[in-house]
């Protein structure tokens, strides 16, 4: 291959378009190392603290499309406390000095301030695609300075960032001779837009797929760009509560019915009944239908929505829908793929309308499913095994039963048994979230069968340190480990440490570990990055009874080539 | 009549219908317990022990940081739109010369173990119309308001959406929400038709 010129080995890596595969020929000589670097367009950072931005720009000059990931999973239920970190700022001024190409950026919880969203604006002529998922630390002052710089603009997808609302002006900066949009997904914006912008910026985008609009924009408003719209194929509601005059709803149906490649809906924000009848015309073509922010519909509007959806795929619900709603989707959506059934309200001993019969229906009408979250609060091992038998195709499989530590509804046993026909049937199975009552049983299941699981979340499990030690032995493929209150220590933590090398992060908060074991690891792997989160106002459950040692209130562990760190606050210790 | 042991419904376990067994502190594994109801189905109020046993029971308001497992943007989402949702029902009492109304949605459950029980419904219920008063939570599981003063017992009913008068208290307390009309404060004499079991 050496004798080949430099050109036909670009070439021959244009169809490797996989960073693991980009990965491996760098490492084959340094005449491919170099090629490799010079012509890579993607670039994934799932750790921001992994790796310094100056050195990914150096290496990639040419990139893309970068897309970087800040917090762990966890910060999503506030157990990562504010200020830890995750700062774009570094990623973006690196990547403004050395990569001006750069075209997309996608970032996931990470803090990105309006001065870093205008130094992106302005510093990347081609730009044109800005992806930001669970960010904060910014402000609508921000998108405007994107949308006035950002010529080339397709793709603006917000999805659910903490959005500081200065107002709706942002919307007006598009500039008239911005006609490139195809993807605006505003939803997640608390305030008012200015309609009439709206509506022209929608009329001047030709290309326009998907547009997600936020609760402030009225049926009507929404009437009217759906008529300037026939080849949205995504849409979000905007405001569907108020009790409009037969018309308005009257108009939204004619204007939904021109949308013949609309394939998905969602937003629904509240939606009120009434608006349910408007969507029939367009429920045959959908694949894609999230009604998870429509709490004040009930089962039997639900049913009567859903049994019009034949072709769905992806199904998000509140709970609300109850199993009888749970067996009309098992009835009607034969091609369902991904399900998730939120709760409706966040009691740990409560009542939930959905059980595992629920799920069960789901499982014996849609053999193809693949993905599921599903909250609930009660379950069965003997619902589990009959849901694995016949569902062989989980990729993903989130349970989380509302209530922790509790058991099997009929016979009071642990769920090791159910938890365990998953793991063995499922053998594709990539992400695993477990829940009630579980000993180290369930883990032994996990490490014996899970081979290709790559992320595993632990609440409330467990009995000992052999519990978290089957998983790190058993689990091949294991990238990411997040574990709460559960009683794994020391000898669990330094029990395989060559192993967290080969996976991008841990966490563990209100377990039994102590600093010694963290410092004995910090010690032992030198690649590690071990961060010691200890905060003053958490309760004070943590007592010091374990050998005298202080406890460790949070701990996450990620592998880095950076270093220790140097933005960390004080109540962060690297060891 | 006999009026039990006054005690205030924080205190009395039997009062709140929460078993001694529930808040002791014992080494056993939670829910391995096989004389305890399934939560679901028996008692929607009565909480039970974490894994972690050292700690008191939850109330029935999740009390655990990060738990459940859903992103802040979501269930701020829902809490807005449950401030905004409101049940509005009359309330009569015997007796009583004009009605009250109460807002069913604000409220977390019938009652609850834990002292703060302003969330709760009969409390609220007591705080209108009873000046001194007892939550008795007898061994059927009907629950009675006591005016400690005059002895009056009084008896929770309502309205179903069906036009049915039943007893407040044997459904779970969302549907109780969905398919209450309103509230009588019926006296315990005159209750005797709803008893499943003959009054005293």
């Amino acid at each position: 291959m050496t004798y080949f010129p430099e050109e036909v080995v670009e070439h021959i890596f244009s169809f490797l378009p996989a960073q693991r595969d980009r990965n491996a020929v760098s490492l084959v000589c340094k005449v491919w190392y170099e090629v490799e670097r010079l012509s890579r367009r993607d670039v994934f950072v799932g750790n921001c603290y992994a790796v310094r931005p100056e050195r990914v720009v150096l290496r990639f000059p040419n990139v893309r499309a970068l897309s970087v990931k800040g917090k762990p999973h966890f910060a999503d239920f506030n157990l990562v406390p504010p200020d830890w970190g995750g700062y774009a700022g570094p990623w973006i001024e690196a990547a403004a000095r050395g990569c001006v190409g750069l075209e997309e950026l996608r970032m996931k919880r990470m803090v990105v301030s309006d001065e870093s969203l205008e130094l992106l604006a302005k510093s990347f002529p081609r730009f044109r695609a800005l992806i930001l998922v669970s960010c904060e630390g910014f402000s609508t002052d921000g998108l405007a300075a994107i949308a006035s710089h950002c010529k080339l603009l397709r793709e603006l997808d917000l999805q659910e960032n903490e959005v500081d609302d200065r107002g709706p002006r942002w919307l007006s900066c598009f500039p008239d001779s911005c006609t490139s949009l195809a993807s605006l997904n505003f939803a997640c914006i608390k305030g008012e837009v200015n309609a009439g912008a709206l509506e022209r910026l929608v009329a001047r985008s030709p290309n326009l797929r998907s547009l997600r609009l936020n609760r402030s924009v009225s049926v009507d408003t929404l009437s009217k760009i759906l008529m300037r719209t026939p080849n949205l194929e995504d849409l979000g509601t905007g405001n569907l509560t108020e009790d409009f005059q037969t018309e308005s709803y009257q108009r939204l149906t004619v204007a939904l019915e021109k949308c013949k490649m609309l394939k998905s809906l969602s937003g629904f924000w509240d939606a009120s009944p009434l608006c349910v009848p408007c969507i029939y015309p367009v429920c045959a073509q959908l694949t894609g239908l999230n009604l998870s922010y429509a709490p004040t519909l009930e089962s039997s509007d639900l049913t009567k929505m859903i049994s019009h959806c034949v072709k769905l795929q992806r199904l998000w619900v509140l709970d609300c829908i109850a199993d009888k709603g749970l067996q009309v989707v098992a009835s009607t959506c034969k091609d369902l793929q991904e399900l998730r059934v939120f709760p409706s309200e966040f009691y740990i001993a409560g009542y939930s309308p959905v059980t595992e019969e629920g799920l069960v229906a789901i499982s014996v009408g849609c053999p193809k499913l693949s993905s599921l979250l599903y909250f609930c609060h009660q379950m069965t091992n003997a619902a589990l095994i009959t849901i694995a038998k016949n569902c062989p195709n989980f990729t993903r499989f989130r349970l989380c039963i509302l209530e922790p530590g509790k058991p099997d509804a009929m016979t009071n046993q642990p769920l090791d048994e159910g938890f365990g026909a998953i793991v063995r049937e499922c053998e594709g199975l990539r992400r695993l979230s477990i829940s009630g009552l579980l000993t180290d049983k369930v883990f032994m299941h996990i490490g014996r069968h899970a081979k290709q699981l790559e992320m595993l979340s632990i609440a409330f499990a467990g009995d000992s340190d052999a519990g978290m030690m089957h998983v790190m032995e058993g689990c091949k493929n294991l990238r990411k480990l997040e574990i709460r209150d559960s009683p794994f220590g020391d000898a669990a933590l330094l029990g395989n440490v060559a192993k967290y090398e080969t996976m991008r992060s841990l966490w563990m908060s209100s377990c039994t570990v102590t600093e010694k074991g963290c410092q004995v690891l910090a010690s032992k792997m030198p690649m590690l990055n071990v961060e010691v989160i200890n905060e003053v106002d958490e309760s004070s459950e943590m007592d010091e009874s374990h050998g005298g040692l202080p406890k460790v209130h949070k701990l996450y562990v990620y592998r880095t080539i950076a270093g220790a760190r140097d933005d960390a606050p004080d109540f962060v210790k690297i060891l | 009549m006999s009026v039990e042991t006054e005690r205030s419904s924080t205190e009395s376990s039997a009062a709140s219908g929460l078993d001694f067994e529930d808040t002791a502190l014992t080494l056993r594994l939670p829910g391995s317990d096989p004389d305890r109801k399934r939560a679901s189905t028996s008692d929607p109020d009565c909480p039970s022990p974490t894994a972690a046993a050292a700690d008191s029971p939850p109330s029935p308001k999740a009390q655990v940081v990060g738990w459940p497992p859903v992103r802040a943007f979501r269930k701020n989402a829902l809490a807005a739109s449950a401030s905004a949702r409101t049940k509005f029902v009359k309330v009569a009492v015997d007796g009583a010369p004009y009605l009250r109304k109460v807002d069913l949605a604000a409220f977390a459950g019938y009652t609850t173990t834990s002292a703060a029980a302003y969330d709760q419904l009969l409390a609220a219920l007591q705080d209108k119309f009873i000046s001194h008063f007892t939550v008795r939570k007898l061994g059927n599981e009907e629950m009675k308001l006591v005016d400690a003063v005059s002895g009056t017992e009084y008896v929770p009913t309502y309205e179903d959406k069906d036009g049915d008068w039943m007893l407040v208290g044997d459904v779970p307390w969302r549907m109780f929400v969905e398919t209450c009309q309103r509230i009588r404060l019926m006296k315990s004499s005159e209750a005797v038709n709803l008893a499943p079991r003959a009054a005293r």
